[in-house]
């Protein structure tokens, strides 16, 4: 067979064919060295986290991480996403522990077995902010926002929504649904959705002139580049409660739980407590501890 | 906010992930290509189709199946490799190969025509014939995987969904961006634009350079 082939023709070399031999072996040779240290690293030294955004945009988690490491060794690999998010991470398994603030939604998680235990971390509000110059609504200094939103709406003032169902949005909606108004942005021109994150969407109230509701921690690290201001505060529906929760290993195999359960505990002590009361970020102590060990 | 280490190690990141990504999709796609482009079979048509389709593929949605795939619930979920580099690379592998085939196919078929007849009548063999009408087509073939890894570097969906952005592990330029803009930091955005533009410059001009030298 091979004998009755005619000879080749001397290609340029370096050919396009050894290029892609080349190519073909050093391929190879990376995805055999991913693969070597990715099983490498089997035994954990880090823990990942599912948190919501509002942890990370307030600076909390940088702040907190390198302590944390140091006292115990063991390493955070963080997500900050949203908290329906956070929640199905640690349900998938694809998350040791979940630092969330939605206390319906982390009863369902314990109540489906997917939570090892659940622990209130800390606390900050909710407040309803507004163009610095203007009120068209006439809401500076309420302390009831249900009031402040209906004033929103009978004045057709301009107001953002997250319209992300985030946390933050789940209240937006709860306070809405105590004014007994449902606003869309197909009927009601002055409501409107950025579907965005916490700090981009009071950028855009800011840039728009409008109202919006935002937790406290986000809006005083970022008030420095918004032309908007705290109308609306101390609102005792407004209280913001984070909970930290390991993930049940019976549910899921592959949790590193000794490192989240470590985790929980840590946050909870009287080191992370007093650390997450210490926090300042743009001249303010946006999160009160309120840390309370709920673990085994 | 993010001192200069942390940026190296970023683009770092964004250099190896979207590198692998295309060399891995090139290894795969390219032949691929020359299969689909100079061997006749039926669905050959269809084949072509699907490959260009893909190239509309939107990223997030081949973010969202590596991401259940991998995940702890999904098929390859044993593994362990979601939030971490080598997800990130699968991922990008999975957007990169099509277009790296699709254009092969286009740049191997452009030659095939005219190449065809005269090297079987020079006395070529089906093999001789292949190996040559790749030679010719180089500088298409070498367009896909420029193309190829142009997506890739550039590409937001994917790595933000199977990477999850953490900070000094899976974190890379296009997804900075993201974050920063999120917090509303358009100068710190501005710059990891600049300089996802200036290594995106770079990897071209290096490639051109190889490619007027003769090495490809």
């Amino acid at each position: 067979m091979t004998a009755l082939r005619r000879p080749r023709e001397p290609l340029p070399w370096p050919s396009f064919v050894t290029v892609w031999r080349v190519a073909f072996v050093l391929a190879a040779l990376l995805i055999l060295a991913g693969m070597a240290v990715s099983i490498d690293l089997q035994p954990r030294s880090f823990i990942v986290l599912a948190t919501t955004t509002s942890a990370r945009d307030s600076g909390l988690l940088d702040y907190l991480i390198p302590y944390f490491q140091s006292d115990t060794g063991i390493g955070v690999r963080y997500t900050a996403v949203g908290t329906g998010q956070a929640l199905d991470l640690g349900s998938r398994g694809d998350a040791d522990v979940v630092l969330v603030h939605a206390p319906s939604a982390e009863l369902a998680f314990m109540a489906a077995g997917q939570g090892l235990c659940r622990s209130p971390v800390m606390m900050n509000q909710f407040v309803v902010v507004g163009p610095n110059q203007s009120d068209p609504a006439g809401i500076l200094g309420l302390t009831n926002a249900t009031i402040a939103f209906e004033r929103i709406r009978t004045t057709h003032a301009l107001f953002i929504s997250r319209g992300d169902n985030s946390g933050t949005n789940i209240i937006e909606k709860t306070i809405w649904s105590w004014v007994g108004y449902t606003p869309s942005t197909t009927n009601d021109t002055w409501y409107k959705e950025s579907g965005q994150g916490m700090a981009a969407t009071l950028d855009i109230a800011s840039q728009l002139v409008a109202y919006t509701l935002s937790d406290d921690g986000t809006f005083l690290v970022h008030s420095a580049n918004l032309d908007l201001r705290i109308d609306v505060q101390h609102d005792p529906a407004l209280r913001n409660f984070y909970s930290v929760i390991p993930v049940n290993p019976s549910v899921h195999p592959s949790i590193f739980v000794a490192g989240a359960l470590r985790f929980a505990k840590w946050l909870t002590s009287e080191r992370g407590q007093s650390l997450i009361g210490n926090y300042t970020a743009g001249g303010v102590r946006p999160f009160q501890p309120d840390g309370q060990d709920l673990c085994p | 906010m993010t001192d200069f280490s942390e940026i190296l190690q970023i683009v770092g990141l964004s250099i190896l992930v979207s590198g692998t990504s295309t060399l891995i999709g090139s290894v795969v796609g390219v032949p691929l290509g020359v299969l689909v482009a100079l061997r006749k079979f039926r669905g050959r048509n269809f084949v072509r189709t699907v490959a260009f389709t893909f190239y509309g593929f939107p990223p997030v949605l081949a973010g969202l199946l590596v991401f259940l795939i991998l995940s702890r619930g999904g098929p390859l979920g044993f593994l362990g490799f979601l939030f971490t580099p080598i997800g990130m690379i699968l991922a990008q592998s999975v957007i990169v190969m099509p277009i790296v085939m699709g254009i092969t196919i286009s740049a191997m078929m452009t030659v095939e025509k005219r190449l065809h007849d005269t090297s079987l009548a020079l006395g070529a063999n089906e093999r001789q014939w292949r190996t040559t009408a790749l030679h010719d087509a180089r500088v298409g073939v070498f367009t896909a995987v420029m193309v190829g890894f142009g997506r890739a570097i550039s590409e937001v969906g994917t790595v933000l969904i199977v990477g999850g952005n953490i900070r000094g592990q899976t974190r890379v330029l296009t997804t900075a961006i993201v974050l920063e803009i999120s917090q509303a930091h358009y100068l710190e955005a501005t710059i990891f634009g600049i300089i996802l533009f200036v290594i995106a410059f770079a990897v071209f001009a290096f490639l051109q350079r190889l490619q007027a030298k003769g090495v490809v």
